[in-house]
């Protein structure tokens, strides 16, 4: 894989706008596209349309048939309803006390592990870097089992620890990809530096927070992204771990709220709206290094 | 890439740095500090991946279910499996999904790229709309989309009804269960388009005139320099994307719970109602296994083939 991961990110960097080569811009053509380009873009924005229509609207009005689109009177009491009808507020603080500790053990590890592999001289070095790599190759379900059982055997159970303390060991799983992306990133940053803070007498430890780290807020971001996301989107880990609903996250309480609450649709689209939108807002605050994150990883967290 | 610092795995070929009293301290400073640096990722690994791994491989040769002692019964479960109509009703399941999902994600993600970089003044505005429907968290998705699906007043069956014509019953169907969920996995196409997007841009552009020179016209052009350029792109692409789908799960969980008749009951699903609701851990882990040797043969199908269609730039990745 790392053949072609490569290349991606070869041809990645080479930001230059080159439009309009293959059409020769005959002006029927060009408007056959830009149709298509719309009806496509419409097609993808219709899920949006339904669900805030259907966030915003009374029950009686979501089941007139044939389907109203404009709600009439704007139902905005969904919101609360739906955020009381569950602590939606404790599944958000949980979420983010995950989100705090997971996202600071992985950047933290993942990036000390990458400092190693991109700039210091250690035996066996390139051989335990491949061995990680091949861990990219596992399905998460061979190591599901196992890690379950044995947080059970340590009493982790319905705690977040199992969520937050394999971060801490460079991520472990998906952590492999954020060591190889930061590894990719330090390697870019000239070695001199690193050679002239040694002969001022630092150690490995000051050129990699004063000099490599500052240097690499892109890629830094980039993996704070993707793992904030990572943790955001998770169903599977919180759906074995967490037991206690006082200990759910947003999307495990999401998942309940579905399953319970099965035909108040104003509710649900309500609920699903403010779980997604935090994430769309931060797209939208840091969309240039969402794009350069997307063409480095080319993988959804 | 490789500017500045040369490239580590290559230079770990070349002899070690001259010896010297001075010198050679630093080095076993520096391997401490190395190792010390890198011990994170190595405990990660042997804690989280190999030590799981091991278990997991002796949990698949014992009958272990929770609350009983496990025994040894060597590779009864493997052939378990083999007379056990639902994991093959979940392999075909998941093929038929992967084999449908993966290619339309990647020709639909490929073709509204090139439409997206045809030159248009807001470039961006439409590789955001396109793009967006992937932020979407997989549960929300999940809600949303059973609502959309919804016989009675979802949009689609609402739409249909508008227009006059036939309805569906989409995910409670058995027939149209597996089609509808891979109609909501293709709203999600961004991803490969965003990173078919990123490799158009290193299709040299010099190439175009040199086509257009010899009296080529789009159709050349696509054939000619487009498509050879991009292989690299298509094929991670395409393993990403076969990977990828051969694990899902939160469908089959929220959605379907596996239904209707098993219609839905995709591998990880299946894995996961063995492990987690029947307590067949033994069974479960002999399952993941299976799953492990075919992603590897999938995986090694796919880079073997690649050979005779990906075009690597000479000097470049190989």
């Amino acid at each position: 894989m790392s053949s072609s991961m490569r290349s991606v990110l070869s041809v990645g960097r080479r930001r230059r706008r080159t439009g309009d080569q293959v059409t020769g811009g005959r002006p029927l053509t060009r408007a056959m596209m830009f149709l298509i380009l719309a009806f496509g873009a419409a097609a993808m924005l219709m899920p949006f349309v339904w669900l805030v229509r259907s966030a915003l609207m009374t029950d009686a009005q979501i089941f007139i048939n044939p389907p109203q689109w404009i709600p009439n009177p704007v139902a905005w009491e969904n919101f609360p309803d739906a955020l009381t009808a569950q602590p939606f507020v404790r599944y958000f603080l949980n979420t983010m006390i995950i989100e705090v500790l997971v996202v600071t053990g992985t950047v933290l590890t993942c990036s000390l592990t990458a400092f190693s592999f991109a700039r210091l001289r250690w035996r066996g070095r390139n051989l335990v870097f491949g061995l990680l790599l091949t861990g990219v190759m596992l399905p998460y379900a061979v190591t599901l089992i196992p890690t379950f059982v044995g947080w059970a055997a340590l009493g982790a159970l319905d705690t977040f620890i199992p969520l937050t303390l394999p971060a801490w060991f460079a991520g472990a799983g998906g952590g492999v990809f954020n060591i190889f992306l930061i590894r990719q990133f330090f390697l870019t940053i000239p070695y001199e530096m690193d050679e002239a803070a040694y002969i001022d007498g630092a150690n490995p430890w000051q050129v990699f927070t004063r000099i490599v780290m500052p240097l690499s807020k892109p890629v830094i971001v980039v993996v704070t992204i993707f793992t904030f996301i990572g943790v955001w989107n998770d169903f599977l880990g919180p759906l074995l771990y967490l037991t206690d609903s006082d200990n759910f996250t947003l999307a495990l309480g999401l998942a309940t709220f579905q399953s319970t609450y099965t035909a108040q649709w104003g509710l649900l689209m309500a609920a699903s709206l403010v779980v997604i939108l935090p994430i769309v807002l931060l797209f939208f605050v840091l969309q240039r290094y969402f794009v350069e994150g997307v063409t480095l990883t080319g993988i959804k967290g | 890439m490789s500017t500045a610092t040369a490239d580590p795995v290559t230079e770990a070929t070349t002899p070690p740095r001259p010896a010297g009293r001075r010198r050679s301290r630093m080095g076993r400073a520096e391997a401490r500090w190395g190792v010390l640096f890198a011990m994170p990722a190595i405990l990660g690994f042997l804690i989280f991946t190999i030590g799981p791994m091991v278990a997991s491989f002796i949990f698949s040769l014992t009958d272990w279910t929770v609350g009983a002692a496990p025994n040894f019964i060597g590779l009864g479960n493997y052939q378990a499996m083999v007379d056990d109509p639902l994991f093959w009703k979940s392999l075909g399941v998941t093929t038929y999904y992967t084999l449908a999902a993966v290619p339309i994600a990647l020709v639909v993600g490929f073709v509204v790229a090139m439409l997206v970089n045809a030159g248009w003044r807001r470039q961006s505005m439409w590789r955001t709309i396109y793009y967006l429907p992937t932020l979407v968290p997989a549960v929300a998705s999940a809600v949303l989309w059973i609502w959309i699906f919804n016989p009675d007043s979802g949009l689609f069956n609402s739409v249909l009804r508008a227009l006059g014509l036939p309805t569906s019953n989409w995910i409670y169907a058995e027939s149209t269960a597996v089609p509808s969920l891979i109609i909501m996995s293709t709203w999600g196409f961004g991803n490969a388009m965003v990173i078919f997007l990123a490799g158009l841009q290193g299709v040299p552009r010099h190439l175009y005139e040199a086509v257009a020179l010899d009296g080529g016209g789009a159709w050349a052009k696509f054939r000619h320099v487009t498509l050879p350029f991009m292989t690299p792109v298509i094929f991670y692409n395409l393993v990403t994307g076969v990977i990828g789908t051969f694990q899902v799960f939160n469908q089959a969980y929220i959605m379907t719970s596996g239904g209707p008749n098993n219609a839905t009951l995709f591998y990880i699903y299946y894995l996961y109602t063995q492990a987690f609701t029947d307590s067949q851990m033994g069974y479960a882990s002999a399952l993941a296994w299976v799953l492990f040797l075919i992603v590897l043969v999938i995986t090694a199908l796919l880079f073997r083939n690649a050979r005779s269609w990906v075009y690597y730039e000479a000097g470049g990745a190989r």
